[in-house]
């Protein structure tokens, strides 16, 4: 008796060819979309950082390519723009603080407290706003906390009006749904067994949410907070709304942009090295596996 | 597990209050694009029709319009099968570089979006690329990639093995086996992931504004630019309604599609 032998065909001989050169399978696999993020992305950075090298010529008209770390030196000479690039920083990190009080709880009674039937709703409750239009909610809060006359002031006779603080409240709001996902999903990873074991051990439940819960979501919680930080460091947009007078990183950015290209390219290596730090300082945490 | 009553009530009115939190805007939105008065004075005086009917028939507004759609779609579909082969060469094979890819496809996301516009800008410049749809599909394929890849992955890790080595046993070939086997159980995946990656192209106007070039008017830009025009405002506040009313199914339809991946990560601008 012999053995059968399939009917062959083109898609089978380059089948066999191929079962025969892994390394070629895995090239056709992996050539397109790593030659697009190695030619488009990381070609562009490379791009922005040269760009933040050359400098404006000497009427402001065109762009000299000559290669010098003026613009760097700018940045380091001058307080104002270390100050900014502090304050900055300062925001991202609360923004990103007051995520996570506000998405813990509501990731934890979506997960593990409410009934099954209403997860799904909820879920989609939470992501539902994510998808509309960024613009047109930063632009809501322009109405809602503007003073006078805004929805607060109008309601409350109270407002934090344009500014800071106001930037602060608008930009956790804008990026809460970044963090309640990471978290809300770490929450599904986590085996119910966990908790009931620790409240069967005798533990309260603040005990075992911040000794079992809190530990196990940390990865979650990092994954949120590289979108909530990055985004909040990039933004000028909800900035130039609500923002009033304050003077970030991404509006230097915005408003150098056409007249002066180099030294804006050399302002936005600043958040690239703020985030590429932070992605690294992260990396054994398993937070970017979460992402 | 069991929660006392007072954690359930603790935990379910925060949630509560989280939720309005998120809502109070978009309800003001909604309010004031029937509101008489044309501008975005509170409270809301009359109710009125007017700007839904002068919306419909803005031509910027509609012509913005097409350029996202046109946008998203070609981003979506670059994004679909770059996210799928990177996808199936992460999940199969153990490679020197697999880290650095997938680091460098989650950058996008994880780098603030005026970085990626400005390099993007930068980049197209140097090449001496001319700025249109071309370069703001590339743009927004090159942020849309990850979500793709994300829900797949999700995907990959929940499939069992055998299937496809059952399938090549039987004698089918590797393209037979994804044809038959692999690409019917990535599908909802892939419909859940590419609905994501169009919603985040949709309503980007950072990266856009960056690469989109002078004639080029999506709908987030057309929003941007009459947002500072007193007399657009209404149409505008009709626009975002009309958009988060649309984008409610797309959201639901993705998330019924893969409530067993786990939630839909990976989407950000």
């Amino acid at each position: 008796m012999t053995a059968t032998t399939l009917p062959s065909s083109p898609g089978r001989s380059a089948s066999r060819w191929l079962h025969r050169h892994p390394r070629a399978r895995l090239v056709s696999l992996i050539g397109a979309p790593a030659a697009w993020m190695l030619v488009l992305y990381v070609g562009s950075l490379a791009s922005l950082f040269l760009t933040s090298l050359y400098r404006l010529n000497e009427d402001g008209s065109g762009i000299d390519q000559v290669i010098g770390v003026q613009n760097y030196r700018t940045l380091i000479d001058k307080s104002v723009y270390l100050d900014i690039a502090a304050r900055t920083i300062k925001i991202a990190v609360l923004v990103t603080l007051l995520d996570i009080v506000l998405a813990l709880p509501i990731a934890f009674f979506i997960a593990k407290v409410v009934k099954a039937r209403w997860r799904r709703l909820l879920v989609a409750a939470v992501l539902v706003p994510l998808w509309a239009s960024y613009l047109v909610k930063a632009f809501s809060w322009r109405a809602i906390i503007g003073s006078p006359g805004g929805v607060l002031d109008k309601t409350f006779g109270f407002s934090p009006n344009y500014g800071e603080v106001g930037l602060i409240i608008v930009l956790a709001y804008l990026w809460l749904p970044y963090m309640i996902v990471p978290i809300y999903s770490g929450l599904e990873r986590l085996p119910d067994s966990l908790l009931d074991a620790s409240s069967d051990l005798g533990a309260h439940f603040g005990f075992t949410f911040r000794k079992v819960v809190l530990p196990l979501l940390f990865p979650s919680i990092v994954a949120g907070s590289v979108f909530t930080f990055s985004l909040s460091l990039g933004d000028y947009i909800a900035v130039d709304l609500v923002g009033g007078k304050t003077q970030v990183i991404g509006s230097v950015v915005y408003d150098n942009f056409s007249a002066d290209l180099p030294f804006a390219a050399a302002f936005a290596v600043v958040p690239v090295i703020v985030m590429v730090a932070y992605i690294l300082g992260i990396r054994r945490t398993g937070a970017l596996e979460n992402l | 597990m069991q929660f006392t009553r007072r954690v359930r009530m603790l935990f379910g009115g925060i949630t509560g209050l989280v939720l309005a939190f998120l809502y109070l805007p978009l309800a003001i939105i909604v309010v004031l694009s029937f509101n008489t008065v044309s501008s975005l004075s509170w409270p809301p005086k009359g109710f009125t029709f007017r700007w839904w009917r002068a919306a419909f028939h803005s031509e910027g507004a509609r012509d913005a319009l097409v350029v996202s759609l046109k946008t998203a779609t070609g981003a979506t579909l670059v994004a679909l099968v770059l996210g799928l082969l990177a996808a199936l060469a992460v999940h199969r094979f153990a490679f020197f570089g697999r880290e650095s890819l997938n680091l460098m496809i989650v950058l996008p996301i994880a780098l603030p979006g005026i970085v990626t516009g400005i390099a993007l800008n930068a980049a197209f410049r140097q090449a001496g690329v001319e700025f249109g749809l071309l370069t703001l599909i590339i743009a927004h394929a090159t942020f849309c990639i990850v979500v793709l890849y994300n829900n797949l992955l999700a995907r990959f890790r929940r499939l069992s093995p055998n299937l496809e080595e059952a399938s090549a046993d039987l004698g089918a070939h590797t393209f037979q086996t994804f044809r038959y086997v692999t690409f019917p159980l990535l599908r909802t995946a892939l419909l859940a992931g590419g609905l994501l990656a169009f919603g985040l192209s949709f309503d980007e106007i950072v990266v856009t504004t960056f690469t989109a070039g002078a004639g080029l008017e999506t709908l987030p830009i057309w929003i941007f630019r009459n947002l500072s025009r007193g007399e657009q405002q209404p149409i505008v506040t009709v626009v975002a309604t009309a958009v988060m009313l649309m984008s409610v199914i797309p959201v639901w339809v993705a998330q019924r599609l893969t409530s067993d991946d786990g939630p839909l990560t990976g989407g950000t601008r």
